[in-house]
């Protein structure tokens, strides 16, 4: 320990030096992340730096896309057929429950007329692909085909045929990130669609579950129960299907219910999503329940 | 001169398969199991050939990779730093471990690497991890004799070819 040679000193020195540049480092990187997590910096830098970004996120995605297009090339043909047949039939219900929902849209259509109101119906959506590349896996997003140019803009719901899938959190030229319902960070307000109870649906970091935390133990709600959006909050318009009650236990104090939900999107799986251009009904209270009309299953025939 | 450019090109397109095997997609459930490419690179460079890395080079090179993740920028360099730190530090002994020790150290560090994410998360409010969490530095690990024969074999078929 008491050794002083003098050739040693340079290289003593050299790792002070270091060990200097370090903390400078160290202080720098903390420091950026701290104005970053302020101000949002960083959406700045990578909307300047996404002539860079953009390429290198479809190249990523590149082997996964020529794996499926592999895969459709050589997939066989009864399978294919299989496919189609059922595709058909869901066209159908689809087309028939359409056709159901046209009449009442013409008549919804009258009595608004009626009733001289504004607010149109009319959702725009826009059709957009995930692109296959994932930049964290303990946080729940996808990027998406379709940014600024395409006129989408950080807030926007996006759903799939399920459901809602989570909502626009960043947004490039041409490409943006979705933050997923499942993310730790997203919360979203739901209503039951049975009882109209309202609760805030949390991501738990699971990509197949949510959490409806401090219900009331006393709550009328059930597995099995169907989740919408409550359009509460303005960011996601009401009536949107989130997902169904799976179990319900009580919190650690015993005071509450938490409530596990399966998300109805099929989050896990990449594809086509929409994304909701605008909100029809930005703020306000969700719409009564209607006690008349038919009954939940009937509507959906 | 000539050598020295042909590294550099290695050392770069090394980087960037990096960078790309972070964003390259895979499935739901190998997610948790993705090794940090970019420092493993970055461990052969250092053990190999130091004069390609340097602290404000780590830093810059995790910046990068944090505008492509996208999540907080300086995160990745924040880690990066502190890893190719304490790698400088023990380049000297580490470089002549045989391979199955290196490995060790490798987990060790990526393992200490995740400690400092962790903590990361915490002041970030991110909270826990799930225990899937400890397995990257597990694969990391296995990974790097590979990583480690794929780019020497590199560079000594490109020096053998200038040579």
């Amino acid at each position: 320990m008491a050794l002083t040679r003098n050739d040693t000193t340079p290289l003593f020195s050299s790792d002070t030096a270091n060990t200097l540049r370090l903390i400078v480092y160290l202080a720098l990187a903390i420091g950026l992340m701290v104005s970053d997590h302020r101000n949002g910096w960083l959406a700045r830098v990578r909307y300047a730096a996404s002539a860079a970004i953009e390429p290198m996120y479809r190249l990523a995605a590149l082997p996964s896309q020529l794996a499926r297009d592999a895969g459709d090339a050589v997939a066989d043909r009864t399978r294919l057929n299989a496919r189609n047949a059922e595709l058909e039939r869901e066209l159908l219900l689809a087309q028939a429950r359409l056709n159901r929902l046209q009449t009442v849209r013409e008549q919804n259509e009258r009595l608004q007329q009626l009733l001289d109101a504004q607010r149109g119906l009319d959702v725009g959506v826009q059709l957009a692909r995930i692109i296959d590349v994932d930049t964290d896996p303990f946080r729940h997003r996808v990027v998406v085909n379709a940014g600024m140019r395409q006129g989408v803009s950080a807030g926007e719901a996006v759903l799939d045929a399920h459901g809602v899938m989570g909502q626009v959190v960043e947004v490039l030229p041409d490409t943006s990130t979705v933050m997923l319902i499942t993310d730790a960070a997203h919360a979203l307000p739901v209503r039951s669609e049975r009882t109209g109870m309202r609760a805030i649906a949390r991501g738990t970091g699971a990509l197949d579950a949510l959490e409806l935390q401090n219900i009331p133990i006393s709550a009328d709600i059930k597995p099995g129960d169907r989740l919408v959006t409550s359009g509460l909050g303005g960011h996601f318009p009401a009536g949107f299907p989130v997902g169904s009650v799976r179990r319900i236990r009580n919190d650690p104090s015993g005071m509450f219910a938490v409530a596990t939900v399966a998300p109805s999107a099929a989050l896990d799986r990449s594809g086509e999503v929409l994304i909701l251009h605008d909100l029809p009904d930005p703020v306000g209270p969700p719409a009564p329940v209607s006690i008349e009309g038919p009954p939940a299953a009937a509507a959906q025939q | 001169m000539n050598r020295l450019r042909a590294n550099d090109w290695l050392f770069w397109g090394s980087v960037f398969a990096g960078y790309l095997l972070q964003l390259m997609p895979l499935p739901q459930a190998l997610l948790p199991l993705k090794p940090w490419w970019l420092a493993l690179i970055l461990v052969y460079w250092t053990l190999e050939a130091p004069e390609h890395v340097s602290l404000g080079r780590a830093f810059v090179l995790g910046l990068v990779g944090d505008l492509l993740v996208g999540d907080l920028l300086g995160e990745q360099a924040l880690r990066l730093c502190i890893f190719c730190f304490i790698l400088m530090r023990f380049r000297a002994r580490l470089r002549f471990f045989p391979m199955w020790q290196q490995a060790l150290a490798v987990l060790a560090l990526l393992v200490n690497d995740r400690i400092v994410l962790l903590a990361e998360r915490a002041v970030a409010g991110l909270g826990g991890a799930p225990p899937s969490y400890w397995l990257a530095p597990l694969v990391g690990a296995l990974a790097w004799p590979w990583v480690f024969l794929l780019l020497d074999d590199a560079r000594a078929r490109l020096r053998a070819r200038e040579s």
